[in-house]
């Protein structure tokens, strides 16, 4: 009788890449739902978007490295990139954007580096970082929640305006961003320090339309939706507590010390947790776990870097946003925390 | 101290990082009791089961054995042996696939067994609180008890263990899916693995004996329970069921918050670590005198019909075990021994059982994952979460893909247990352990070279350091041998040789003897040269073997010679005056030799050489040019003349090979201090004395036989006299040779038979010791053996006259 042999163990926990990147996928619904709820169908545009650009993108560059296709496309690695990417820019973008940002991701940040597992960056906020750079207006040009926008946009002219710029009827997207009082209206972070800038306090500046009492209409929703989904991911093992937690502390402790230093100009620590990109950053972003620490304590420092980094950029830098540069920034810190952050094997050291 | 006591009294139980949580799967073969097997048809017992050394065979093809029959005895350390499992016959003794993931064939004794099963008589002790604890180590040691759990680390050496031991501690998690051995032994035995305990306590005497049991096994908590409680020293502690708890050092932690240090071992923090079934072997080999031959095996898996528990002969073949279970193989079925985490898959069922082997285990495709192809790693670090020693596994692979071996071991990957956790969990895949496992074989391997480079290394090093040290010396010694030779002591020779010469002579015999010397030390040195390592002391041993029969040959010989030179009147007056003329004067030639040669550096040496060639012809042309004049008629003359050339060449050509001889020893020679020069001096004086004597008794001899034997014709005394001349010619060589070897041998003997089995003969300060502690002993010696040489030599010489 012919046995076949193999190499212990001979059990297996039947977690899978695939099965672990749709998992993140799937977490991210009810933040999409939230988006697509406040900010239109444009949104799953760009998803539909994004989701052909990186498969095509990622079976090209697999046909160049003349590596199989399926293997690498089926991890479902490049489509959670793709998803993230689509769920960060501007719902109303046009095409090229997204399709760049694709590009950029999977092909330079990701599979230049020699494909899954071996990138130095996250490879969506590297993409969103080249593509805010390079093209700001188009990648500032968020448009206000729904309710708040004068002429509701229909499907089709979103379509139009991401595919030729303009709706139907001939408006460009920055006429169709104009508000209620014909303003044209930009995320509530930049709002507010915007309004900072010219002297306004916060309080007067969250009388805008755009706010209710304590943060971004919409945006409190769309953070809450990612993070329903974070605490999915939690629950199933799929992300460490690490990350998230000390990240989400760590803005919280710095947001908090800020406002009560300057009541005045500070928007304190709701409105910085529940704006922007918070909380898809803490659960989706920095919790890739190929460009993040590797190790529990190193996980911990990494969270409250970004966190500490996330609060003074939005405080003190030019972007309106600081998730994916503070991201970014962390990565790199990422193989020097590893080493510093071992844990004490067992046996060694401390041994009473 | 004593609050750990407490705690661990309490019941408390610590946590170990990492762990995972397989599917169970021990239902499956837990609810039935121990069967026992049908007696096999054949036994293939391995005499390798357990760490540490085979033990010596005691039993041969052919023989029969009864049941329990010790079939190896222990011979080194940490060798246990092993018994027949059942009466039978040995039918070989061969190589046998092993229990083993390579499947090494190790040596077994086969058994067919006769079905008797038919026991040793057994040595029961009823109470073995009786016993002393060296007896009880005997006993335990001689029923071949190695650990059951894994290892097999040999049972004796740990239960005499000299440390203190504060715990000890008894394994029975059983923290593997599928294996349920220690279960269901505890269920059916707990009075005897308590009985066990109480012998491990006898020996060991801890403060306390903790018994870990997984809360998976609840009938076996209750019974071991119920079967300590006259013991308060047992503890039966319930640990949570997570993999790897039943692993040493895990167990460890989870029962007393210690852990073993990284290079140690349980015995270094107070604690002993026994298997269940090790302490039911142990009870039995000392209640019931039965050595181990058997154990409890989990036969399971979704192929085997009746998965289950059995009692399996040691030795019994796999396929055995299978067939009475009820097996119906899948394609591609694989058989595990062991677990599915830790155990390995058999490449044939034509396996003995082992002491270690405590499940076969034979899935189907769907009980155990298949393995998938292996994705790229994303860091996930799924695997670090599970690693019960905190390791970085998905580190390690990076650096273990890269032959990072000095990372490898930064990271602590000898600190890895191969457990599986990580592999376990890896959602891409990855065969972290298989990683592991070739990384370290590497990483051992490459110890192993750099401790042999470093090796090769030191004895270059040494190597280099000795020959420059030898050339030094060399170069010392050729300054300073020519001091040591001092004029003096050249006068001292010289004044010997003239004393020796003024002697007068006692018979023929001596001459011939003088003469056999000659040849004799020629030939050595024409050998030596060719074997420059010949012992010294094994010469001499040969030539005192030969000692006796060449005196007698010798000496029937030397009187046939005397008797065969009958030499006419007058021309054997001549003939003899003539020789004596010749040998003196090549004698004097030749004696001269060794003063010149004496301070032999090379270009000294080359020079007294050419000397030497130079008198050697001059000396072979003066024993031409007196023939001629004398007045022999010429047909005898011619003769005669051609004799004497040829021995004059010969002798030239002995000289010549002396010369060398002397001129390239001096390079394996120790250089000499006064002292020892001096004593050398006088040895030489002594043989130079006794040579020259033995020359001019020959040339006496040559001039006194012509005139005692009267009536010769002329032939035959031109031949005598020329005999006669080549004999005085060798002796006078002779002369000279015994002078050269003898300083020499002094010189060279003593380091040469001091060293005989090194390569280092010239080592100087070595050499000089011994020669400075009995210079007396070693000059007689070395005497002793130019003596011996002498006779053995004038016997051949006494041929070629």
């Amino acid at each position: 009788m012919k046995l076949t042999m193999a190499s212990s163990p001979h059990n297996h926990s039947h977690k899978s890449l695939t099965r672990l990147m749709l998992s993140v996928i799937a977490a991210c619904i009810p933040g999409l739902i939230a988006q697509v709820f406040f900010f239109g169908t444009g949104v799953l545009i760009q998803l539909v978007l994004a989701l052909v650009a990186v498969s095509v993108f990622e079976a090209a560059i697999m046909l160049m490295r003349k590596r199989p296709v399926w293997p690498a496309l089926s991890d479902g690695s490049a489509w959670l990139t793709g998803v993230l990417l689509a769920l960060s820019i501007p719902p109303l973008a046009p095409w090229w954007i997204i399709v760049i940002g694709c590009l950029f991701s999977i092909v330079i940040v990701k599979q230049l580096y020699g494909g899954l597992g071996f990138n130095l960056f996250n490879p969506a906020m590297a993409a969103y970082v080249l593509l805010l750079v390079s093209f700001p207006v188009q990648m500032t040009a968020w448009l206000p929640v729904t309710d708040l926008i004068n002429t509701p946009i229909s499907f089709t002219d979103q379509l139009r305006l991401i595919f030729t710029d303009f709706t139907a009827s001939g408006f460009s997207l920055d006429q169709v961003r104009a508000g209620i009082d014909g303003l044209t209206m930009a995320t509530p972070l930049d709002t507010v320090k915007t309004d900072i800038v010219h002297g306004l306090t916060v309080t007067e500046s969250m009388q805008k339309p755009l706010f209710n009492e304590w943060a971004g209409l919409g945006w409190v929703w769309v953070n809450l939706g990612f993070l329903v989904g974070g605490l999915y991911l939690l629950k199933a093992k799929i992300i460490n507590w690490h990350i998230p937690v000390s990240f989400i502390a760590s803005l919280a402790v710095c947001s908090a010390i800020g406002y009560i230093a300057s009541p005045g100009t500070e928007p304190g620590t709701l409105f910085h947790l529940l704006s922007g990109a918070t909380m898809m950053g803490a659960f989706f972003i920095a919790t890739d776990p190929v460009s993040a620490a590797t190790t529990n304590k190193g996980r911990l420092i990494y969270g409250a870097l970004i966190g500490l980094l996330v609060y003074l950029i939005r405080t003190f830098g030019g972007f309106p946003d600081a998730i994916a540069f503070s991201v970014l920034l962390i990565n790199i810190a990422v193989p020097l925390i590893d080493y510093y952050t071992q844990p004490r094997t067992y046996g060694h050291g401390a041994v009473k | 101290m004593d609050k750990l006591l407490e705690q661990i009294k309490k019941g408390t139980v610590w946590a170990f990082p990492g762990g995972i949580h397989p599917p169970q799967q021990k239902s499956l073969s837990n609810s039935a009791s121990i069967t026992r097997l049908p007696l096999p048809d054949k036994l293939i017992v391995a005499l390798k089961q357990h760490i540490g050394a085979n033990g010596k065979l005691l039993v041969e093809k052919g023989q029969h054995v009864l049941k329990g029959q010790p079939l190896t005895a222990p011979a080194a350390n940490w060798s246990v042996p092993v018994h027949a499992p059942s009466s039978g016959v040995v039918t070989d003794i061969a190589p046998m696939p092993s229990a083993h993931p390579s499947a090494l064939p190790e040596l077994s004794v086969i058994i067919e067994p006769d079905g008797k099963d038919e026991w040793v008589a057994l040595n029961k002790n009823k109470n073995p609180a009786e016993l002393s604890h060296d007896e009880l180590i005997n006993i335990i040691h001689q029923a071949g008890i190695s650990g059951m759990g894994g290892a097999g680390f040999p049972t004796y050496v740990k239960a005499d263990t000299k440390q203190p031991i504060e715990f000890l501690i008894v394994n029975a998690v059983e923290c593997e899916p599928y294996i349920t051995a220690d279960d269901v032994l505890m269920r059916e035995h707990a009075k005897e693995v308590i009985q066990g305990i109480e012998i491990m306590q006898q020996l060991l005497n801890p403060t306390l004996c903790i018994v870990g049991i997984e809360d998976n096994k609840p009938e076996a908590i209750a019974a071991m329970k119920q079967a300590a409680e006259h013991n308060s020293k047992i503890i039966i502690q319930t640990v949570p069921t997570i993999y790897p708890s039943g692993g040493e050092k895990q167990l460890i932690k989870l029962l007393t918050n210690r852990e073993v240090p990284s290079i140690g071992i349980p015995a270094d923090i107070g604690i002993l670590v026994h298997n269940t079934g090790t302490l039911f072997a142990v009870q039995q080999a000392v209640y019931e005198g039965k050595p181990l031959i058997e154990r409890i095996v989990t036969v399971t898996g979704n192929t085997i019909h009746n998965p289950g528990n059995v009692w399996a002969l040691l030795g019994t073949e796999i396929k055995h075990l299978l067939d009475c279970q009820g097996f119906s193989p899948v394609p591609q079925q694989s058989v595990v021994m062991g677990g599915p985490m830790m155990g390995f898959t058999l490449p044939t069922v034509r396996i003995g059982i082992v002491k270690t082997t405590n499940c076969i285990l034979a899935p189907d495709h769907k009980e155990l994952a298949e393995p998938g192809p292996e994705k790229a790693c994303i860091r996930c670090s799924a695997c670090a979460d599970a690693c019960p020693a905190s390791l970085l596994p998905q580190q390690l692979q990076w650096f273990a893909k890269s032959k990072e071996y000095d990372k490898l071991q930064e990271h602590n990957l000898f600190d890895c247990i191969e457990c599986g956790a990580c592999a376990y969990v890896c959602p891409s895949e990855i065969p972290l352990v298989q990683y592991y496992r070739v990384a370290k074989v590497e990483i051992k391997e490459q110890q192993a070279e750099k401790i042999k480079a470093d090796r090769a290394k030191e004895r270059f090093d040494a190597r280099k350091e000795r020959l420059e040290r030898e050339q030094e010396e060399r170069k010392n010694r050729h300054k300073r041998k020519p001091a040591a030779k001092s004029d003096d002591e050249k006068q001292k020779v010289a004044d010997a040789l003239a004393r020796v010469k003024n002697k007068s002579d006692n018979g023929g015999e001596k001459s011939a003897v003088a003469a056999a010397i000659a040849r004799a030390k020629a030939k050595k040195q024409q050998g030596e040269e060719l074997e420059p390592d010949n012992s010294e002391v094994a010469k001499e041993r040969a030539l005192r073997k030969e000692q006796a029969r060449q005196y007698k040959e010798q000496k029937s010989q030397t009187e046939v010679s005397t008797d065969t030179a009958p030499v006419d009147d007058k021309k054997a007056a001549v003939a003899a005056a003539i020789a004596r003329a010749k040998a003196k004067k090549a004698a004097q030639a030749v004696s001269e030799e060794p003063q010149n040669d004496a301070p032999v550096d090379d270009k000294k040496a080359a020079v007294a050489a050419a000397i030497a060639r130079a008198k050697a012809k001059k000396a072979a042309q003066a024993s031409e040019e007196p023939q001629s004049d004398t007045p022999v008629d010429d047909k005898k003359a011619a003769v005669a003349a051609a004799i004497a050339r040829a021995k004059a060449k010969k002798a030239a050509q002995a000289l010549e090979d002396t010369e060398q001889t002397v001129s390239e020893e001096p390079q394996s020679d120790a250089p000499v201090d006064d002292k020892k020069a001096a004593v050398a001096a006088a040895i030489a004086r002594a043989k130079a004395k006794k040579a020259a004597k033995a020359l001019e008794e020959a040339e006496q001899t040559v001039s006194e036989k012509p005139q005692s034997a009267a009536p010769v014709d002329d032939k035959k005394a031109a031949v005598a006299a020329a005999i006669a001349r080549a004999k005085a010619k060798k002796a006078a060589k002779a002369l000279a040779q015994a002078e050269q070897t003898q300083e020499l041998q002094i010189d060279s003997a003593a380091p040469k038979s001091a060293d005989n089995n090194t390569d280092d003969s010239s080592n100087s300060a070595e050499a000089d010791k011994p020669k400075s502690a009995d210079d007396k002993k070693k000059a007689a010696v070395a005497a002793a053996i130019a003596r011996a040489k002498a006779k053995k030599l004038q016997k051949e010489g006494n041929n070629q006259s």
